[in-house]
């Protein structure tokens, strides 16, 4: 049986609004949600939407995120014909590139996609948290027998020239693209989530690589050429929680949007978010230890107030500490009395005593201490500052 | 670099101990610890070691087992040669096996086609981290034929399952008493045991042809004088499963921070089947001190003192204190629970007043609605 539809997942990006988040980490791998990565997002969803094979392109900073995936087993995606295979740049016989843009990547890649041979490919990025199930957008794809179908979520008018601006027919096919246009005149953001026709893709690959011209992206490149050639794009209209996580501010938004119990219901059972878990006992609550509005999970131990906050695997926060409206990543640690508000702590960072970081009024700005980085006993880090680990303070 | 070390644990010893908790599976599946079952601590234990060949031998109502190790992979023992082996019993013409002896018996081929020159051999009734690899290096430092780990501990008042050891002033096994009117601390045989691979066979054979099937009986007390049988002292914390009553000091002793850090050091981690449970969520009301937390858990009410096991539910004003709440138990809105076990599944409706004592804990089967 031929199979049906394959992923492919930019997984390369940079992040660079993230800053010393992701000084040496690739932004899919950044940890979400407590217990995840961002990539276990699009992951999962290949997973719960029946997808068994998928490309994971990486180039920047590819070493943690290619561990973290290893064998794919943790997503159940260890298997035979199939499963997840982390595909760096590498060096053929006509020389070596790296991924010059979305679509080279993907280009680069072609051989990977023809050895399964799928009928439909998906192209998804690492960058973004939702939950989607793939097959329904496949299915709208051979419906209205499209090359391409994109999806999209309607969006603010005034944010939509953030993104790919999508005019569509009242058959949902799409008439006019335009890559973050000053003057959106739509408020129908491309998701940066395409399902295409192998062949189509193919084609259209190929010809782009061929202009020098060209920079290899797919919504500044190659869709437009589509549309130009008239092909048939169809539009498939997602509704619920996306976001993307690359800044500061919309990371920390999305933990607060998943304290708040929004659209996100990553306790719904039938949608499963899969990751890579470590292998750490229940955490602990100790005595006089305050928890409200949170999430914790294995290897914590607290012993002082944590307030709408999210704590990763193995962080510590030690009696009398505080922290408030906070994000803090895998193994870091707060200790006695130090005071943390709307802040996110990187990975292993540690946080002495009576040290002060970031400021509980509302409207103060998100601050941001790096992975591995010290803050020593009593320092104060103002809001909306970025404390990364060369700093001393 | 080459291990040559197989593990054996048998699953279903002991389990008349707590009944309650075995009506529906092996001593070895009862979970324990928020996240973990009893085999958890002997596979990783062996895992953390370094030996990578493990046979199972579980007797009954081993589904539940079966289902928690899979392909033994969380303790990366899925391997193409060797790693994890369930070894049911074959249904012979004695049925189930009547004790150690008679069940390695039953997988005598399995044990000599292993590769193996020495055998450790594990039940699943001990909670503790111990590394076992000093153990193996004493053994063949000594020369002696079997090895027996104890812990210098008080005896058990319930005067069940209990092996004092005594050893002469060269450290051979001089006597063994089962359950003994002894009070104070004494050498508790925590039923692990060293031995070469070419003995056990032998031994197997000889309580074959005997018709005897225990290994403390048969082997210790009998060969006593003929075997060079030695202790090795293990100093971390441990607990051997004697009751119910037990089972809710032993769960309640991890909210001590010096015995989780016996049991969880970070270089030697207890692993255990990966459910994809997300993080414990607290709501407003929430309030909890001193307690073990495990991810899927939601909790709303006040909370003391107790361990909760994944997907725990505690609504608001409910109040819960000396208890242990097994996977999903849902305890709704001013229910107030001390003192109480519940097993999986258990619904206490709002409003509801349960409460065992310190002495002698409530138990709730499985899957009971109030």
């Amino acid at each position: 049986m031929r199979k049906k539809m394959m992923a492919m997942l930019l997984a390369g990006g940079q992040g660079s609004r993230l800053y010393v988040l992701t000084k040496d980490l690739a932004k899919p791998a950044v940890p979400f949600g407590g217990k995840y990565r961002i990539i276990d997002f699009p992951l999962s969803n290949c997973v719960n939407s029946g997808i068994d094979t998928v490309g994971i392109l990486t180039q920047y900073e590819p070493f943690e995120l290619s561990e973290y995936i290893g064998n794919g087993q943790p997503w159940d995606l260890d298997r035979m014909g199939g499963g997840a295979y982390v595909l760096p740049p590498y060096q053929r016989n006509t020389g070596r590139d790296w991924y010059k843009g979305t679509a080279n990547a993907i280009y680069q890649n072609l051989r990977f996609i023809e050895r399964y041979n799928p009928e439909y490919v998906v192209i998804l990025s690492g960058d973004h948290i939702y939950k989607m199930d793939y097959s329904k957008m496949l299915e709208v794809h051979e419906k209205t027998g499209a090359a391409v179908t994109v999806a999209a979520l309607r969006v603010p008018l005034s944010e939509a020239s953030r993104f790919g601006v999508i005019i569509a027919n009242e058959e949902g096919y799409i008439t006019e693209f335009e890559e973050k246009p000053k003057n959106p005149r739509s408020d129908l953001a491309s998701m940066g989530i395409y399902i295409f026709s192998a062949d189509k893709l193919k084609k259209y690959l190929t010809e782009d690589e061929a202009d020098p011209e060209s920079e290899n992206d797919f919504g500044k490149n190659v869709l437009p050429n589509m549309l130009e050639a008239g092909e048939k794009m169809a539009v498939y209209a997602f509704e619920g929680y996306w976001k993307d996580v690359g800044t500061v501010d919309s990371l920390w938004e999305a933990h607060m949007d998943l304290l708040d119990g929004s659209d996100l219901d990553l306790y719904d059972k039938s949608w499963k978010i899969y990751s890579r878990s470590p292998v750490m006992p229940p955490h602990m609550v100790e005595e006089g230890a305050e928890i409200k509005d949170s999430m914790v999970t294995e290897g914590c131990t607290v012993g002082g107030e944590v307030e709408k906050s999210v704590l990763f695997a193995g962080v510590t926060v030690e009696k009398d500490a505080e922290v408030i409206e906070s994000i803090i990543m895998p193994g870091a640690t707060v200790k006695s009395g130090a005071k943390v508000y709307r802040t996110i702590i990187g990975e292993k960072a540690v946080i002495e005593p009576e040290a002060k970081i970031g400021s509980k009024d509302k409207e103060a700005k998100i601050t941001l201490v790096g992975p591995d980085a010290k803050v020593k006993k009593g320092a104060e880090i103002e809001a909306g500052a970025i404390f990364g680990k060369e700093e001393v303070k | 670099m080459r291990e040559n070390i197989l593990g054996i644990i048998v699953c279903n010893m002991h389990d008349d101990l707590i009944p309650q908790l075995t009506a529906n599976r092996t001593l070895g599946s009862i979970p324990f610890g928020g996240r973990y079952r009893m085999i958890d601590f002997a596979l990783s234990n062996m895992a953390n070691s370094g030996i990578k060949d493990v046979g199972l031998v579980p007797s009954k109502n081993y589904q539940s087992l079966m289902n928690h190790v899979g392909n033994g992979q969380e303790w990366d023992m899925s391997r193409k040669n060797g790693g994890l082996s369930i070894l049911p019993p074959y249904a012979g013409e004695r049925g189930v096996y009547r004790g150690r002896m008679e069940a390695l018996y039953g997988i005598r081929e399995y044990i000599k086609a292993s590769k193996a020159e020495t055998v450790v051999l594990s039940d699943s009734d001990v909670v503790a981290n111990i590394d076992l690899r000093p153990v193996i290096r004493e053994h063949e430092e000594t020369g002696a034929d079997i090895t027996l780990v104890y812990k210098y501990s008080e005896v058990f008042k319930e005067k069940k399952q209990c092996a004092a050891l005594f050893f002469n002033d060269c450290g051979k096994l001089l006597d063994l008493y089962l359950n003994p009117e002894l009070d104070g601390k004494q050498n508790i045989y925590l039923d692990i045991a060293i031995i070469k691979k070419s003995l056990l066979d032998e031994l197997i054979a000889e309580c074959a042809s005997k018709d005897e099937h225990s290994f403390v009986h048969s082997v210790l007390m009998q060969k006593k004088g003929v075997l060079n049988i030695r202790g090795y002292c293990f100093d971390g914390w441990c607990n051997k499963l004697t009751g119910l009553k037990n089972y809710l000091d032993a769960s309640l002793a991890l909210l001590d921070s010096d015995v989780r850090k016996s049991l969880f050091p970070a270089e030697r981690p207890i692993y255990t089947r990966v459910r994809d449970e997300v993080s414990a969520k607290y709501g407003e009301n929430a309030k909890v001190s001193k307690t073990l937390v495990t991810d899927g858990c939601h909790i709303d009410g006040e909370i003391e003192n107790s361990v909760l096991f994944r997907g725990a539910t505690i609504e608001k004003d409910a109040k819960v204190k000396g208890c242990v709440l097994m996977h999903n138990t849902f305890v709704g809105e001013g229910a107030t629970l001390e003192w109480v076990i519940t097993d999986k599944n258990v619904v206490i409706p709002a409003g509801t007043h349960l409460a065992g004592s310190e002495k002698y804990p409530l138990y709730i089967p499985k899957d009971t609605v109030l």
